[in-house]
């Protein structure tokens, strides 16, 4: 059975028609192109998919279109405004915090909401935001790291207000 | 330092980096094809069984389904990554060796329709006894896995033997004997394989894989579809983690060739993350024995160690991986003679192969708890007593392996400085000897610190096949427009190899990284790398890049000369420029330079060639642990244990490591904390476990892995040694900042409450085991305490070459400075 959707994605809106068991991971990557969100097990248990809906970290491989109708949801791929990069993927770039890179968008998202909610996290407080996101590569020192830098970087100079 | 370098030392963002921030960066499974069908293998549900019978009829008749195939449908030809173990098909035929082995495989409109398709496939199994531990293994030789090898279900038996090691063992003041487990566990790359194969009508395949041997896998394929390796074109994808999991051929990657040529159509396999631990190829769970001598004052007299390998269902790298739980150990220490027996055995589990660090974390673990014990009984600080029987630089080995330059002593010095280790090993050892009482409420945590030293090889010294050609090549082509392109065949896994190459380039020709594009490994353009195994990336491909671009340089400055009307030896190359250092008005841009070039000599294209020197030792499996040079790392660990539940919380972890030259310590930094990462994992929750034949944790929740929580503070503290191998200096570090962290781990515990858990993981439960033998008046001490019977080989005798010098620099093949 198919669903028709109405979702906003990365300031689109997009409507579309799927069947209704799709995860939105799939609808994302599968039906809208998006393959900046990826997938470490499909089972809800590494945070590799996560993505923004209304602005909180969901895992998209659990997350069922259907049931997130008119929502607006923010994937790797709508983080930058233009082609100025959002302060976490400069901070992640220039730190080294992505290594293979598979890891990054999910915890990109992840931090950018803890920073929407806490601007100036502790270090102890960034760990918990992400637990849920596994990195095989990095040790999370770097990822750390970064986060601070990115929340140092967007509370000393005006930024627009993030979404 | 010296303004010798200007890219080089810099902590610069590595040239991909923006891709993968973006989210532009396409993995194996982000490739989409016009026309692409989805594949799906079917896997054994048994552990042991012989195939009777395989009928697609019902699967062949689902809407969406283009073709069922069996290993009918390849050629008859078994193959494994080692030409010494051809054990592997692809789709089994007659038997199946282990729970997760491929019998058919789908290909369909969907992945759903495969899956599904997949279902109605009939096998007929018959049931053989599935043997699921060494133990079990050498008790039923009746029950045969494989008809090849060493003996039954003995896949490999080895024994080497440097020197009289019982002459050394009687003239010792301290002799210790030690048995050590060391269990399985898997490298978990965050991405799950995948892999896109397009067979074209002209007969030609292209595969595109998420594989960190392209090079291995281009040739494979060639036997296994049999036909000829110059139609086949292998393009690695950018690796979502590798850590050695993905080193091998493998099922998925095949059957989508096969499937591709069967429908005409492209085909995606991608596995699944139960797939992906079934895959497996990881840490071998090791059995060890180990006796070493000392004198009085610390120094080792001798060695002996017995290692046996649970290897798992079939050869992959098994051979390679039993050497290396032997021979690396005495590249640390002095170890005048040594002798060393291992073996590995076939189980009915997934194959063991090769992770991060390569068979040498389970002896390593074995040699530092051992010379913790020494220590202690010796009356000597375990950091001092290391510091001081450190291998000499450039000498070689008991067993025949060069030692160039060693930073190990600094590095024990900045970890031991860093950590305050001095005054915690007594202060923490004084508290633990005073039994405060607390309230019952109070958590009772015990604080420690232990320290543990390695080494580990940069680059395997011999090919997997033996050749005489380069191990590594570059071809570099100068633009027009001022660009350079490097071609070459290396993967970069996430660690940088593609940014490494950029920056030696850019040293060398005076250019920013960003004015090099490098082309990822593809077998139609770039020349072979061997692949990101063995540390071997930036070193091999380093020095051929730095080849390539010098033989660029010389013929730009030949033509500039020219033109300048200088002599070509007064040029140099800095800021996009070539002109002499004192007249640097008249430098020309790079650019210009490049034309002139052209004009000259005709299209500006280079190659460079890298193998290693040849200083294998002359006895049979000496190919096996000579490297260009040896990383060296040195770790203290402080931790506290719960002394009511046994859980061990980590706090700090400082990290000495011996690179050479960081040539970007950004990178280094980050290959060193994601050692101690998985290293953490390893020694304190990762196991690759089974029961009733099947994986016991065969998913992200199962299978603990440490998260942020669980990550201590890293701090990394780099040595510089210039190493005389290294592009300009450089040594690895991808795998060896691993090494010394599981024993660390496991002194420290012995530091906070006095128990010895000599096993790996060290799990609560295990501490608390030992924390009631301790509070029942017994040795405190958690572990195996017996070794299965099982009879070596007659061991190859050879001459120590302990202590002998090492040529300074070797005589290299290729390259253009013959010493
Ligand atoms: S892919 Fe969604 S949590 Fe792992
Ligand atoms: S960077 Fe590779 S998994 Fe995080």
């Amino acid at each position: 059975m198919n669903i028709r959707l109405s979702l906003t994605v990365n300031d689109e809106s997009r409507e579309l028609l799927v069947p209704v068991h799709k995860t939105l991971l799939e609808v994302l990557r599968e039906d809208l192109d998006l393959i900046g969100t990826k997938h470490g097990c499909e089972l809800g248990e590494c945070g590799t998919c996560t993505v923004l809906v209304d602005g909180a970290p969901v895992l998209s491989c659990i997350a069922l279109p259907a049931d997130l109708q008119d929502s607006d949801i923010t994937t790797v791929e709508g983080m930058a405004d233009g082609s100025r990069l959002h302060p976490l993927q400069q901070a992640f770039a220039e730190l080294g915090a992505a290594q293979c890179g598979y890891c990054t968008p999910g915890i990109l998202l992840t931090a950018k909401a803890l920073l929407a909610d806490d601007p100036t996290p502790t270090r102890q407080r960034i760990r918990e935001a992400l637990a849920g996101n596994l990195c095989r590569c990095t040790g999370y020192t770097k990822i750390l790291d970064a986060v601070e830098l990115a929340a140092l970087r967007m509370g000393q100079r005006p930024v627009r207000a993030m979404t | 330092m010296s303004k010798r370098f200007t890219v080089v030392g810099q902590p610069l963002p590595k040239i991909d980096a923006w891709g993968k921030v973006t989210g532009d960066t396409r993995f194996a499974d982000d490739m989409v094809l016009p026309r692409m069908a989805f594949g799906k293998l079917l896997r054994s549900p048994h552990a042991h069984a012989r195939v009777r019978a395989i009928d697609t009829a019902r699967a062949k008749t689902v809407p969406g389904v283009y073709a069922v195939i069996t290993g009918a449908d390849l050629p008859r030809v078994k193959f494994g990554i080692l030409p010494v173990s051809q054990d592997e098909e692809a789709l089994c035929t007659e038997k199946v060796r282990m729970v997760g082995d491929a019998v058919a495989a789908v290909a369909a409109v969907d992945e759903e329709t495969a899956d599904r398709a997949c279902r109605l496939i009939d096998v007929d199994y018959e049931p053989l006894p599935a043997l699921m531990s060494i133990q079990e293994s050498l008790a039923h030789p009746e029950v045969r896995i494989h008809e090849y090898g060493d003996g039954p279900n003995v896949h490999k038996n080895v024994a080497l033997q440097f020197g009289d090691v019982e002459a050394a063992f009687a003239a010792s003041d301290l002799v210790r004997e030690d048995v050590f487990f060391y269990e399985g566990n898997t490298h978990l790359p965050m991405e799950q394989h995948a892999a896109v194969a397009h067979a074209t009508a002209d007969g030609k395949l292209t595969l595109w894989s998420s594989t960190q041997t392209p090079h291995y896998v281009h040739r494979l394929l060639a036997r296994i579809l049999d036909m000829p390796a110059a139609h086949i074109r292998v393009i690695a994808a950018p690796v979502g983690g590798g850590f050695g999991g993905k080193l091998d051929p493998f099922a998925h990657e095949i059957a989508a060739c096969r499937l591709s040529q069967l429908i005409g159509r492209p085909v995606k396999i991608a596995c699944t993350r139960e797939e992906v631990f079934y895959i497996h190829r990881g840490r071998h769970p090791v059995l060890m024995w180990i006796k070493t001598g000392f004198t009085k004052a610390g120094d080792i007299t001798g060695c002996h160690l017995k290692t046996w390998l649970d290897g798992g269902a079939y050869g992959s790298y098994g051979v390679a991986s039993t050497f290396y739980t032997g021979v690396i150990n005495p590249v640390t220490y002095k170890m005048p003679v040594y002798k060393f027996e291992g073996a590995r055995i076939f189980t009915n589990k997934p194959p063991c192969g090769p992770k991060r660090g390569h068979g040498t974390p389970q002896p390593r673990f074995a040699l530092e708890v051992q010379l913790d014990k020494a220590a202690e009984q010796l009356g000597l600080d375990p950091a001092d007593m290391r510091r001081r029987i450190l291998v000499e630089p450039f000498t070689k080995t008991a067993n025949h392996l060069t030692v160039t330059t060693i930073g190990l002593g600094e590095c024990i010095d900045k970890v031991v400085e860093a950590s305050g280790w001095r005054d915690k090993v007594s202060r923490y050892r004084a508290a633990a000897e005073v039994d405060a009482p607390k309230p019952l409420w109070q958590p009772r945590r015990r604080r420690g610190v232990g320290i543990a030293c390695s080494s580990y090889m940069t680059g395997a010294g011999t090919a997997i096949y033996w050749n005489s050609m380069p191990h590594s090549g570059v071809v570099l082509r100068a633009d027009r427009s001022g660009g350079v392109t490097v071609l070459c065949g290396a993967t970069d896994i996430g660690q940088g190899s593609d940014s490494i190459l950029a920056y030696l380039v850019a040293e060398v020709l005076g250019l920013d990284p960003k004015d090099v594009h490098v082309h990822p490994a593809d077998t139609s353009l770039t020349p072979v790398d061997l692949g990101s195994y063995s540390s071997r990336v930036t070193l091999m491909c380093g020095q051929a890049a730095i080849q390539a671009a010098e033989r660029l340089r010389s013929a730009i400055f030949k033509a500039v000369a020219a033109k300048l009307d200088v002599d070509a030896g007064a040029l140099a190359m800095r800021e996009r420029k070539v002109g002499v250092p004192d007249d640097w008005e008249k430098a020309v841009d790079f650019a210009r330079a490049v034309e002139l070039g052209e004009a000259m000599h005709g299209v500006l294209a280079f190659a460079g060639s890298y193998a290693p020197p040849k200083r294998a030792g002359k006895y049979k499996g000496g190919g096996v642990g000579p490297s260009p040079c040896y990383s060296y790392t040195a770790c203290v660990v402080e931790l506290s244990v719960d002394e009511d539940t046994g859980e061990v919380e980590l706090h700090d972890v400082w990290i000495g490591h011996d690179i050479g030259r960081a040539l970007n310590p950004l990178l280094v930094e980050g290959q060193v904390e994601g050692s101690v990462y998985m290293g953490i994992g390893e020694a304190v929750m990762e196991a690759q476990v089974f029961r009733k034949h099947v994986h016991k944790a065969p998913s992200m929740l199962e299978y603990k892995s440490p998260t942020t929580l669980e990550t201590p503070e890293i701090h990394t503290m780099l040595v510089e040694t210039d190493d005389p191998e290294g592009p300009f200096g450089a040594k690895e570090a991808g795998q060896g900042p691993l090494l010394p962290v599981m024993p660390a781990i496991a002194n420290a515990i012995y530091h906070a409450v006095g128990v010895r858990v000599d096993e790996i993981p060290i799990t609560p439960e295990k501490v608390l085991k030992g924390l009631e033998l301790k509070r029942q008046g017994k040795a405190a001490r958690v572990g195996p305490d017996r070794v299965p019977l099982f009879t070596f080989k007659q061991p190859l005798v050879v001459e120590s070459a302990f202590g002998a010098p090492a040529e300074a620099i070797a005589v290299r093949p290729f390259s253009d400075t013959p010493s």
